[in-house]
């Protein structure tokens, strides 16, 4: 996916879990990838939507339906060429399944982690939760929030790195402005990852759009370095 | 409980204070411009819709002084405009009896977690605020936005390229 992805699992010493893993992320990205031009992605666009699909890329295009009818229209991944790039939520879809495979291999203490969207299961090696930082939007070696999860999933969008790369549908083809940094913990890093992407579309009102999602709960961080957060954030700020 | 009546209370004085400032006013809005067609008496009145600014005008003007033309007021409830409260809406109703007002309603505020998930919706999620600060505690891991290599920004640009 074009991007670096790390797992750690605690008390195991077993190479096939990982194996396992990156084979199944590498399947992902020979399917999703929207640069390999023999990606059924590429091959569906270049097909203009005759293609037979496979049943992973009809669930993924399900769900980014639904999840741009749940955002109001601000999660869409149609281009403005008439091609489709899911990348929005393929990743956070994609980290959800191997966290389920792990799990389905009965390990139950591990996170999975890809291009800083994470899913986090039990305890790590100090039976504690997993301490994850809050990357500050403005110097990228700076953490400006620490917190603890177990069993949830996190994601940040932003606008640093690859610029304003976050595409908003509503708003004439521009970046969103405004929001630097948008953190979504949510169920499973799956819901948060795509709700993170469609939050960060609507610009400073993003944050509301978490806080009115049960179960889900926001940090984001204004362009001059400001936090507005959801109520129930602190209650995972270590 | 009584957090909510010092509310009211507050927003009363306030109500009364700017219906009085309102009158000193050259310009006084035309009642069929404010109100809704639920008076229950025949207009004549102004409405309000203070939104977020109530709290401001809670020391101007004593709970015991009421406006001096609040004759003015025909008897009838009245509902305000909705308001714009940045995290939600606010729209009130108020009723006059004597000239004077005898309640105010909230009908929207701020202040349910729905548990819809429209952004249209009407919803006032508790939100905070504060100022960035770096963190010195270890962590195990960062969320940030997608960490890429060199060589994915060029990939990247050259997807853009053919965009």
């Amino acid at each position: 996916m074009g991007m670096p992805i790390t797992v750690e699992i605690v008390g195991t010493k077993d190479q096939a879990p990982f194996d396992k893993l990156f084979g199944y992320f590498r399947q992902v990205d020979r399917r999703f990838s929207p640069y390999k031009e023999q990606s059924e992605l590429m091959k569906y666009n270049r097909s203009e939507g005759t293609a037979k699909l496979s049943s992973e890329m009809e669930e993924v295009l399900a769900l980014c339906k639904q999840t741009k009818e749940i955002s109001g229209g601000y999660f869409d991944i149609s281009r403005s060429d008439g091609t489709l790039d899911p990348s929005g939520l393929v990743k956070g879809w994609a980290i959800d399944n191997a966290a389920k495979i792990l799990k389905s291999e009965g390990l139950s203490n591990f996170y999975v982690e890809a291009g800083g969207d994470i899913q986090t299961e039990g305890l790590n090696d100090q039976y504690e939760p997993w301490i994850i930082g809050i990357r500050n939007p403005f110097n990228l070696q700076e953490v400006v929030k620490v917190i603890k999860l177990s069993g949830q999933g996190v994601a940040t969008s932003g606008t640093y790195i690859r610029g304003e790369h976050i595409y908003n549908p509503l708003n004439d083809h521009r970046s969103p402005s405004g929001v630097s940094s948008l953190t979504v913990i949510g169920p499973n890093i799956f819901e948060a990852d795509r709700f993170a992407t469609a939050a960060f579309a609507m610009g400073k009102k993003g944050i509301s759009f978490i806080a009115s999602l049960p179960g889900f709960e926001g940090y984001q961080i204004d362009n001059i370095g400001h936090a507005t957060f959801t109520q129930g954030f602190k209650a995972y700020v270590v | 409980m009584k957090k909510a009546v010092i509310g009211f209370g507050i927003f009363g004085v306030y109500l009364i204070y700017s219906l009085g400032i309102r009158h000193q006013q050259p310009v006084i809005p035309k009642p069929a411009d404010l109100l809704s067609s639920s008076n229950t008496k025949s207009g004549g009145s102004t409405s309000t819709s203070a939104a977020t600014s109530n709290t401001t005008a809670a020391t101007a003007a004593p709970p015991s002084s009421p406006p001096a033309n609040s004759s003015k007021y025909k008897d009838g409830t009245y509902i305000g405009s909705v308001a714009d409260a940045y995290y939600g809406n606010v729209q009130v109703s108020v009723s006059i009896s004597n000239g004077r007002i005898t309640n105010v309603k909230f009908l929207q505020y701020p202040n349910t977690h729905s548990t819809s998930v429209y952004i249209n919706q009407q919803v006032m999620p508790y939100l905070q605020q504060e100022t960035i600060q770096t963190q010195n505690a270890n962590v195990q891991l960062i969320t940030g936005a997608t960490f890429t290599s060199q060589a994915f920004v060029q990939s990247l640009q050259a997807a853009l390229n053919k965009a």
